[in-house]
Order: structure tokens, then C-alpha cells, then sequence
């Protein structure tokens, strides 16, 4: 097992920078998700980390090894994929078998076999062993390459979106599969992904990039309650995290016409841009506020409510048994103690 | 769905000046069915008829039919066989070759390397030019006294033509030359279509070059390098060109020169058609072998 470590990492693709001095440390044994929207990085880091790619400038360490001028091979990381990459024309047995084979292994037929038999049963794919890779659905295709990765007892496991192309349902099945994976066998997990609720149900910790750079790192609840600036705020949570532009002012919040209470006071008067969560702002007659329904999503355990204050546009999640219609106008206040307040210019959380 | 596909627009040019869904289609088949019958259907069964009879076409004899007497005459003749012989060998050596250096040139041209499409263009080359033209200038190449080839090997007056030992070679040589760049051609759009992300496990599972060759490339590229090799081996049994430019060895009389030689110099018109039937289904043969082992590749 081991701990992997990036130090200032700086990758270039022709003109543009992929990474800009990078540094994220996983320790040994924790599943560490890279959250980031397409182009953000993510795969360059992982990349880097399994050296398929390296680094224009920056160290990678694995272990107490400096590894960054050892090949993909030397580095010994487990690589799964979103494509699978599954080897053609092999049946299941033989892509489990594929990284065991080769030569700088030694390993003999009697443990190649136990080493199998055990990645299978522990993926459930053992009435697959027989198989052409070619005749797999989507999710028995990724368990194989899962499976490929888990029968070499890698020190580190490497997962770029490796559950992005199945359908939702699967996806459930196979993030709580991964999770006790990852219990059972404690290795490091690195793990990339673009879907929050991915990151927010999997990781022990997260990393939210943006073009190349780490904005925050922090485990689920500390990226989800103290978001370091409005990008992460609005990174998670569906629907996300309500920004509104107002003034603090004193032991209260202006915002448009309408004074809602909080709990931070500022001494002097100045611009902020207030962040609540949906499921902190409370419908409520007699409340501060009002806006108009523009929409209700009923989802069966919660209401998600669209409301147009002025020009702004909220969300709110109330319980499934408030009455309300669209277009009525309501009054709504919020919870002073969930309120966040960011710099209007920078988007910084003027708490931290 | 056809039915959709065949209808005119309403307001359409064609639909106005009343022509039906199915003149339209007509009009773009009738040509090309006439076109395949007179050049191909009609010299394929009047060939047959004439492989039946003695008809030669330098005389005004009417044509006598004489059962299956030309396919008896050709299948016992055994110098006829030796045309096989040296056919079959021909064509094992010439294909091989183009497999060899088609594939291996395709390896080489698989990665980032400057001026890749300069490269690529000037290797295939050779087949863009006529098979009679390059038989003429390999004649001059070969020449034991002034030909470059001596020249530059040093091997002063070597003759590669008229030796009746090495002129096959010779003619296989020039083969390959010119028609490497046509498998390199095919299994360089195979080696392309590999994903690199399987390269990429590969080298993350530690698999060395030759396991990862034999293992991915191979198998992957091998359909497409099957159909490569169905087509020159075809080609490959008919040549005539620059074979009968080459050499006039008895060594070198593939089947296409004995037969044209049966047909035109001899008049044998009969007896050549017969023959040509008999040339055709070892092709047909011989393809369809290829044919199920290409059907095999790709269902595994």
C-alpha cells in the first residue's frame, strides 16, 4: 500500500497548460475522488500519476519512491477505465490472467489461477470466466476491468470515470460494490469523475479541480458546508447552492427590499453575495421574504420549488407535504445560521 | 422504409415531367446491367461454349463439339502442371514477401514521425504505376552489364533473368516491390483503428512488446490483413505483365502466360478457355478457403 503524492505539477499540451502547479497528497489506504467538469484535468492528473503521461515540471511520488521518471510499468498502479479496455478476442479468464502473464512476473500456473478464481468471485463475474469479452453487457465488461485491475494487488488503484458509461441503476449497484472494494482490500483509490453525487457518496476525501488547478480539498461534508468559494458551492448539491447578490449589513442580510437575518455580522456595510442551500431556505407565512412558484419538481419525499425573487432565480426543497401552486406568491425566510457569505468580485467565502 | 426512400419529392422536377419512382430506379440500372452483360456474362458462357468445342479463332472452321476432350487433354498434360508449380510458388513467395515488408513498413508508419504523409505517399508509389512500364524499367535494372542492381551489389555480370534458377525470384521481386505498399496500405488503416487505450493497459499491466504484438495488434489487425492477402493472392495467380516483359524462361511461364500463349500465339481458342475455367476454380477454390478463415478471424 501506499501513499501518493504530486508535488507542484505542471503539464503542458501544445499551448495550453492541462495542469498548473499542482500539488494533492492521497494518504495510504483512502479513496480520494478528483471532482471536475470536462477539461478541468482530472484525467491529466490521473494520467500522470499511472505515467502515461509526465509531467513538465513537478515530482510524483508513490510510496517513498520519487517515481517520476519510471515508466507506467515500473510504477506498478492499477489503470481502470471508462472505455474498459478490455483485450479483444480473450475470453474473461484470459484478460484476468493478462497482467499476470508476463514474464517479469514469474508467477506460477497454481496461484495465476487462484488469483483469478478470487477476482471473480469477489466481483460475482465467476459464471463469466469462460466467456468472450465481446458477448459482456456494459456492467459486466467494467466488473472484468475492475477485476483485471484487483488480481495484481496493485499498491494503488487508478478509476477515470469507470462508471460513467453504464446506465443509472448500475451505477448505484457498482459505486457501493467499489466502496466495499476499496474496504476489503485497503489499497489507495484515486478516483476521477465529473458526477458530484459520485464524489459525494464515495469519497473519504475530495478534490475539486478547475482548468488545471485544485480549488479545494476536503471530505464531503467540508466541501458541501464550508466551500472555500462559490465554484466549489455550486460543484455540489443538486440543484445547487443559491447565490444571491445583496449587502450585509450589520446583523442582517439585504437583499433587494427584503431583510433577512444572520448569524456572522460584519462591522461595516458592504456587498456580498449570500450562498444558502435549498433545504435552508423555509417557506413559511410571516416569513422576511417573498417570491413567486415558477415551478414545483415533486419527487416524491421532497418538493424541489423554482422561485423568481425580482430577478433572481432560487431553489428550494421543502418537505412533500407543503401545498403550494405554481405562481403563487409566497414568503420565505432562511436558516441565519447555514448562510454563507463570498465576495461578490473574487467568489470567496468571506468566513474562512 | 424503402418505401420512403424511393419516393420523389411531390414537387420535384422529375416527378413533374412524370417520371415514376420505379423509371427513375431503371434508368440507373438498366446501363450497368447491360453494361455486365455484354462484357462480362456473355464472353463468361460463350467462353464456356467454346471450352466444350475445337474452335480456333484464326480459321473460318465452324467449331466442333467435343465433349470434355479439352479438359482431358489439359489435366494429363504434365507440362501444364509444371505451370501450376510454378505458379503456386510464385505466388507463395510473392505474397509472403508483401505481407512482410507491407506489414513491417506499416509498423514503422504507426507512430508520430516527420513528414508521415510525405512518406507514406512516396512509398505507395510503385502501385499507381502501369505493371507493363515497371517490367520494362526492372528489364534495365536487372541487366547483367549495365544494370544498376549488378552495379551497386557488385555482382559484375550476374545474370538474374536468364538463369533459370533465379528468374522466378527475380519476377516475385519485382511483385513485391510493387504491390507491398498496397498491403501496407490496408494494415496500416487495421493498426490505426486499434484503440490506444488498450496500449495504454497493456503498459500499465506490463506486458512486454512482443506479448502486447501478438496479443493485441495481431488479432486486431488480422481481418483486415486476411482481405489484403485474399486480393494479392489473386492477383498474384493471374500475373502477366510484367512477367512475360521479364523473362522468357520456361522457369518463369506462369499460368497466364502459358494460357495467353495457348490463345494468341497458338490459336488454341478452345483448348486456352478450357483452360481459363480450369484456372478460375482453383481461384474461386482458393478464395473461398481464405473467405472462411476471414469469417472465422472475425467471429472470434
Amino acid at each position: 500500500m501506499a501513499r501518493i503524492e504530486l508535488q507542484n505539477i505542471t503539464k503542458r499540451y501544445g499551448g495550453t497548460r492541462a495542469l498548473k502547479d499542482l500539488s494533492l497528497t492521497v494518504e495510504d489506504g483512502e479513496f480520494f475522488v478528483l471532482l471536475g467538469r470536462t477539461g478541468a484535468g482530472k484525467t491529466t492528473t490521473l494520467r500522470v500519476v499511472a505515467g502515461l503521461e509526465k509531467p513538465d515540471e513537478g515530482r510524483v511520488f508513490i510510496g517513498d519512491s520519487d517515481v517520476t521518471s519510471w515508466t507506467a510499468a515500473e510504477r506498478d498502479v492499477a489503470l481502470v477505465l471508462q472505455q474498459y479496455s478490455l483485450y479483444p478476442r480473450l475470453t474473461v479468464r484470459g484478460n484476468l490472467e493478462f497482467p499476470l502473464r508476463p514474464k517479469v512476473r514469474n508467477m506460477n500456473e497454481d496461484e495465476i489461477r487462484r488469483r483469478v478464481d478470487r477476482a471473480a468471485k469477489t466481483l460475482q463475474i465467476t459464471h463469466l470466466l469462460d466467456r468472450k469479452v465481446e458477448r459482456l453487457s456494459g456492467g459486466e465488461m467494467q466488473r472484468v476491468s475492475i477485476g483485471r485491475a484487483i488480481v495484481r494487488d496493485p499498491r494503488v488503484f487508478l478509476m477515470d470515470e469507470p462508471l460513467s458509461a453504464l446506465d443509472a441503476k448500475l451505477r448505484e449497484a457498482l459505486r457501493v460494490e467499489l466502496k466495499k472494494l476499496h474496504q476489503d482490500l485497503g489499497a489507495t483509490f484515486l478516483f476521477v469523475t465529473h458526477d458530484q453525487v459520485e464524489a459525494m457518496s464515495m469519497g473519504d476525501k475530495i478534490g475539486v479541480l478547475r482548468s488545471g488547478r485544485l480549488v479545494q480539498v476536503g471530505t464531503p461534508s467540508e466541501i458541501y458546508e464550508r466551500p472555500h468559494n462559490t465554484f466549489v458551492a455550486r460543484s455540489v448539491g443538486t440543484p445547487p447552492m443559491n447565490l444571491i447578490e445583496g449587502r450585509l449589513d450589520g446583523e442582517s442580510a439585504r437583499l433587494g427590499s427584503f431583510v433577512l437575518p444572520v448569524s456572522s455580522p460584519a462591522n461595516s456595510e458592504q456587498k456580498v453575495t449570500f450562498g444558502v442551500r435549498p433545504e435552508n431556505i423555509v417557506i413559511q407565512s410571516g416569513a422576511p421574504a417573498e417570491a413567486r412558484v415558477f415551478d414545483i419538481e415533486d419527487q416524491g419525499v421532497i418538493k424541489i420549488l423554482a422561485l423568481d425573487m425580482g430577478d433572481t432565480r432560487l431553489h428550494a426543497t421543502v418537505p412533500a407535504g407543503t401545498h403550494v401552486n405554481r405562481d403563487e406568491v409566497v414568503r420565505f425566510g432562511w436558516k441565519p445560521e447555514r448562510v454563507l457569505s463570498f465576495d461578490p468580485e473574487t467568489g470567496r467565502n468571506l468566513a474562512l | 422504409m424503402t418505401d420512403v426512400m424511393t419516393r420523389l419529392e411531390p414537387g420535384s422536377r422529375a416527378a413533374s415531367r412524370g417520371f415514376s419512382d420505379l423509371t427513375i430506379r431503371n434508368l440507373f440500372i438498366i446501363p450497368t446491367i447491360a453494361f455486365l452483360i455484354i462484357f462480362n456474362v456473355f464472353p463468361l458462357l460463350y467462353s464456356l461454349w467454346t471450352s466444350f468445342t475445337d474452335f480456333r479463332a484464326s480459321t473460318t472452321a465452324p467449331a466442333n463439339w467435343v465433349g470434355l476432350a479439352n479438359y482431358r487433354e489439359l489435366l494429363n498434360d504434365p507440362f501444364i502442371w509444371r505451370n501450376f508449380t510454378i505458379t503456386a510458388k510464385y505466388v507463395l513467395i510473392s505474397v509472403t514477401g508483401q505481407v512482410v515488408v507491407g506489414f513491417g513498413l506499416a509498423m514503422l508508419l504507426n507512430r508520430q514521425i516527420p513528414f508521415k504523409g510525405l512518406i507514406t505517399t512516396l512509398l505507395l508509389l510503385p502501385m499507381m504505376l502501369s505493371m507493363a512500364v515497371v517490367g520494362l524499367f526492372w528489364k534495365l535494372l536487372y541487366d547483367p552489364s549495365f544494370g544498376i542492381i549488378n552495379y551497386f551489389l557488385g555482382l559484375g555480370k550476374f545474370e538474374w533473368l536468364a538463369d533459370p534458377q533465379v528468374a522466378l525470384y527475380a519476377v516475385a521481386l519485382v511483385d513485391i516491390w510493387m504491390w507491398s505498399p498496397f498491403v501496407m496500405l490496408l494494415s496500416l488503416a487495421g493498426l490505426s483503428a486499434v484503440p490506444k487505450h488498450l496500449y495504454e493497459a497493456a503498459e500499465i499491466d506490463r506486458a512486454g512488446p512482443f506479448y502486447t504484438f501478438f496479443r493485441i495488434t495481431l488479432p486486431l489487425v488480422a481481418p483486415i490483413l486476411m482481405i489484403a492477402i485474399i486480393f494479392r493472392t489473386m492477383e498474384a495467380f493471374k500475373t502477366f505483365d510484367h512477367a512475360y516483359i521479364l523473362s522468357s524462361q520456361p522457369t518463369t511461364e506462369l499460368i497466364a502466360i502459358r494460357l495467353y500463349k495457348m490463345a494468341f500465339l497458338e490459336w488454341q481458342t478452345g483448348l486456352s478457355s478450357a483452360f481459363a475455367y480450369i484456372v478460375l476454380i482453383m481461384v474461386v477454390a482458393i478464395t473461398n478457403i481464405y473467405v472462411k478463415y476471414l469469417n472465422k478471424a472475425k467471429a472470434r
